[in-house]
């Protein structure tokens, strides 16, 4: 049985710049809502999630250790640092905006 | 049994330049660390201050530095609390003269000691002459033809050179621009008489200093479970007590507010994190994935198992140049229909301008209506009801002046001249600033030669 849960309920991130890429990590508190977020986050499903924002692709990169997943979202911020015109030019907003996502999670995983 | 274990303590007071100074007072008073650092250096800082140097020959650093020292260094000097800070900017000479100066007007004794060569402005036409492009890391395009729009060129240093500056005798060693984590690893280095072959224990003090080198996002700044951290008004700053072999406990002072546990330190982990297993410094390749993490107390988590690889025979460059110009634009809209009438607004701005000949590339303008949905713009599936108000905010960059400025100078008549409800203009015209672009390159190790200086100690 899955229910509909968005991410902020299951896991938690953070997000920041790298020139004009930016990076999200997203990272669990137990290895079931890990295995999960494996599963679910494929780069296409992040790509598509940002896809008004981020012109260059998404690269996934795993790190089980810290139950973790690190994108880097390539040109996601208008040139980045001083060239951008957006106003979070620094990408600390997306990682909210990657825990907005609505998902189906099995419904015995912690949420709250 | 062998005597316990001998541990040094590493706080950082300062995340980057603008971060409160209630860092180094709170980790300073009262002991409790070995050494401080403060971390002032931004990718668009160097920049910043090498027009300020261009302005006044006697600038060019971290000016609150000198004025947080002020506050603390009696009770540094007296508690043997050496200070590491990278606030020396472009200029890290006339910083260690102010510090001086400080140092003279409260009467204490202290050796002053600056870690410099990483400026290469002078040497870009030799190196390039010597066959060093300085090949943008994202294009490929050599630096050459761009060369008359630089501003700054800085190498990334590590940490060796400061630990050198430690091992002369140094209590305060200020930098130019060197790695933000090479400041915790350098008096472990000292400290522990580490070498270039310790590769694990580098990666791990690398590591601690990733994790400290924001000050209080790692403990419980920007933080998800924000409902969950006690007393954030006074969050504590990081602190790291590292053993000889590079294991670690970071943790705050117990008169703080915050929060340390696995997920405070798992956030910054993950902070401006890029390919897990390659993190590239000037002295390690650390690897993120072999970190493990345990609540070992209140406040405290045990950071272990730290591997390293051996550093490449490269340094990395920032090198800072002009980009054109820009400025943003802002009045908040209410009433009904906020939304359509912030987006007419931007409409009726930018066909005046069109009018007299001012345009802007479609690239290079950004209408953004905040409280619609801008941020996240496409994430939310359905749209959010329609907001009593909403900021609108336009934003235009190109390489002519006038053209920005023109911006600001039509934005006042908005307000009599557009849709109703429209407010928020304060603070005069908006004026075109400098766009300060960087470029990202590589150096070959063998042609930077970082110079270590002790100042005269101060009696």
């Amino acid at each position: 049985m899955t229910r509909t849960v968005q991410l902020h309920q299951i896991a938690s991130a953070r997000s920041g710049d790298k020139g004009a890429d930016a990076n999200v990590g997203i990272w669990a508190d137990d290895d079931r809502t890990f295995d999960f977020l494996r599963e679910t986050l494929t780069e296409e499903r992040v790509a598509a999630h940002f896809s008004r924002l981020c012109k260059g692709g998404v690269t996934r990169y795993e790190l089980p250790n810290l139950k973790a997943l690190n994108f880097i979202l390539h040109d996601s911020l208008d040139g980045g640092g001083a060239a951008s015109l957006r106003t979070d030019a620094q990408g600390k907003t997306l990682a909210s905006g990657l825990l907005h996502m609505t998902v189906e999670a099995p419904d015995d995983l912690t949420v709250r | 049994m062998t005597e316990q274990q001998r541990t040094v303590a590493i706080g950082n007071g300062q995340g980057f330049w603008g971060d409160s100074s209630r860092g180094p007072v709170q980790l300073v008073r009262g002991g409790g660390i070995d050494y401080l650092t403060m971390d002032f250096l931004a990718e668009v800082t160097m920049s910043i201050m090498q027009k300020m140097r261009s302005r006044d020959p006697d600038l060019g650093y971290a000016t609150d530095f000198v004025t947080q020292l002020e506050q603390i260094l009696p009770e540094c000097i007296d508690r043997g609390i050496r200070v590491v800070a990278n606030a020396g900017g472009v200029n890290p000479d006339a910083c260690a003269a102010k510090v001086a100066e400080v140092i003279d007007r409260l009467g204490l004794k202290a050796t002053v000691a600056t870690v410099a060569g990483d400026d290469i402005l002078d040497q870009l036409p030799t190196l390039a002459a010597a066959g060093h492009p300085l090949e943008n890391l994202n294009t490929g395009e050599p630096l050459a033809e761009h060369v008359n729009r630089v501003q700054s060129a800085n190498v990334y240093l590590g940490a060796f050179p400061i630990a050198e500056a430690l091992a002369a005798g140094a209590d305060i060693v200020i930098t130019g621009r060197v790695t933000d984590p090479s400041l915790t690893l350098a008096p472990l280095i000292h400290e522990f008489g580490w070498t270039e072959a310790d590769l694990d224990k580098l990666a791990a003090g690398t590591v601690a200093g990733h994790i400290l080198e924001c000050g209080t996002q790692s403990t419980g700044g920007n933080y998800d479970r924000w409902r969950d951290v006690p007393d954030l008004a006074n969050i504590g700053y990081p602190l790291v007590e590292v053993d000889e072999s590079g294991d670690f406990v970071v943790t705050k002072k117990s008169d703080t507010g915050g929060l340390v546990d696995v997920g405070t330190v798992t956030a910054q982990l993950l902070y401006e994190l890029g390919e897990p297993t390659t993190y590239l410094t000037p002295d390690v390749v650390a690897d993120f994935t072999s970190i493990q993490l345990e609540q070992v107390g209140k406040d405290r988590v045990r950071v272990t198992g730290v591997t390293g690889r051996e550093a490449t025979a490269s340094y990395k460059v920032s090198v800072s140049m002009t980009d054109g110009w820009k400025t943003t634009a802002q009045l908040t809209v209410g009433g009904p229909d906020a939304v359509d009438k912030a987006r007419v607004t931007a409409d009726i701005l930018f066909a005046r301008l069109a009018e007299e000949g001012v345009t802007f590339d479609e690239a290079d303008r950004l209408v953004e209506v905040i409280g619609s949905n801008v941020l996240y713009d496409g994430m939310l599936g359905s749209e959010a009801a329609e907001p009593t108000e909403v900021v609108l905010r336009v934003a235009v960059r190109s390489q002519d002046r006038a053209a920005v400025n023109r911006l600001g100078a039509e934005l006042a008549s908005l307000l009599t001249s557009g849709p109703p409800g429209l407010t928020g203009f304060a603070g005069g015209r908006p004026k075109a600033s400098e766009i300060i672009g960087y470029w990202p390159a590589l150096i070959d190790k063998s042609v930077v030669t970082s110079d270590v200086a002790i100042q005269e100690a101060r009696a």
